[in-house]
């Protein structure tokens, strides 16, 4: 079973979530796929024992065979190629490695060369895995593709997502059983839950939310829910002790047996509601 | 010799855009019969790339020199390669700053602002 967990906002809380989970869950397998900012080790602290790099193709041009006729940057949709001077320009970081130059080239003057734009890194058991794109990188899709190649199929996943709702995230999302919405009582947390909500919709996942920071009345993600029918399936309280804990690495099911309990909980009604 | 500037609107007396490749209309003069083509920036709103197609479009139309405020690092490797000088101008109309250029009163921009400079302030 593959347990996705996202959030459209950034900060409310999935790395809290699924890295609890897979504290209480074992044995289970935990996979970082925020790629720009992975931070799940830092409460998981796992022993990184493999480190894979991440390849992508991009156009290399032969300027001997090269006419500079432009077809090649006309069928490149991303501006990853331009053609000035009868010259071609490559922008490697642009492209998005669709391989629409190769086959829009007449002379076959472009010929993919290998780029490193990321690195996926593991424990020895392969219970903890994080992709990590290079600094100055902006196309993350490869290293989640990737990322996606090392999950268990022998034990429970657990998929710390990327924030929004972009190509990333419904990389990290496709094939997965189960999805968890992080959010959090402010308007700009039920803002991006709502575009979270229609995007799983869309890709037809069962899904539930969890409520973090949440006050004694959260009446503004409550009603949303009822109104759209969607599951709470549990609320972490706004809490100084929880984010004191948090700030030195320290998650609430390791600080604390009451938390652990409802993680627990929580993998429950996540099991009973899962498509496998 | 035709020149380029990025402007906010399609008229001569729309403000500079300050932004080259996500400006919203390229406004080219070509000085030595005094006419004038309105581009609509069709890349303003891309996903990426930005400065670079707004580079190649400018080699297509044959434009020698532009007149903008900042260029980032992929549109200045396509405007280098083009040979197109660069002039950083003024906060002012089109129809100004073509008379700037035209005594001589702008600078050349040889450096880049960082990459998505031009991102924010979207129409």
């Amino acid at each position: 079973m593959t347990i996705a967990v996202l959030s459209g906002k950034g900060g409310t809380g999935k790395t809290t979530v699924s890295a609890s989970l897979s504290a209480v869950v074992k044995p289970s397998q935990y996979v970082d796929c925020d790629v720009e900012e992975p931070n799940g080790y830092i409460f998981l602290k796992p022993d990184i024992l493999h480190s894979i790099p991440v390849k992508v193709e991009t156009p290399f041009v032969d300027d001997s065979i090269c006419t500079g006729c432009g077809d090649c940057a006309e069928a490149c949709q991303f501006n990853a190629l331009a053609v000035v001077r009868n010259k071609v320009l490559v922008f490697p970081e642009l492209c998005h490695h669709c391989g629409a130059c190769y086959i829009a080239c007449k002379f076959n003057a472009l010929t993919p060369s290998e780029r490193i734009t990321g690195v996926i890194e593991m424990n020895e058991e392969k219970t903890f895995v994080q992709g990590k794109l290079n600094i100055g990188e902006p196309v993350a899709v490869p290293v989640v593709k990737k990322l996606k190649e090392y999950l268990k199929t022998d034990m429970p996943v657990i998929l710390d997502c990327p924030p929004g709702a972009s190509c990333t995230v419904v990389q990290a999302l496709e094939d997965c059983d189960f999805c968890i919405l992080v959010t959090e009582p402010t308007p700009f947390g039920l803002h991006d839950l709502k575009i979270a909500v229609s995007l799983v919709k869309k890709l037809g996942f069962p899904f539930g939310i969890v409520i973090n920071k949440a006050l004694e009345n959260n009446s503004f993600i409550d009603d949303y829910c009822k109104e759209e029918k969607i599951e709470v399936l549990m609320e972490i309280p706004y809490s100084k002790e929880i984010a004191e804990n948090y700030s030195d690495g320290i998650l609430p099911v390791q600080s604390n047996e009451k938390w652990l309990r409802r993680f627990e909980q929580l993998y429950d009604k996540i099991k009973e509601r899962a498509k496998k | 010799m035709k020149i380029c500037i990025t402007a906010s609107g399609e008229s001569n007396e729309s403000k500079l855009d300050p932004r080259f490749g996500r400006c919203s209309y390229f406004v080219i003069v070509d000085l030595d019969i005094n006419e004038r083509t309105v581009i609509p920036n069709e890349a303003s709103m891309t996903g990426g790339g930005a400065g670079v197609s707004s580079g190649q479009l400018m080699a297509e139309q044959g434009v020698e020199a532009i007149i903008t405020g900042n260029v980032g690092p992929n549109a200045m490797n396509v405007l280098k390669a083009a040979g197109i000088d660069i002039y950083r101008g003024e906060n002012k109309s089109v129809t100004e700053n073509v008379n700037f250029f035209k005594s001589g009163k702008l600078k050349k921009i040889t450096e880049t602002v960082p990459s998505h400079f031009g991102m924010g302030n979207r129409r």
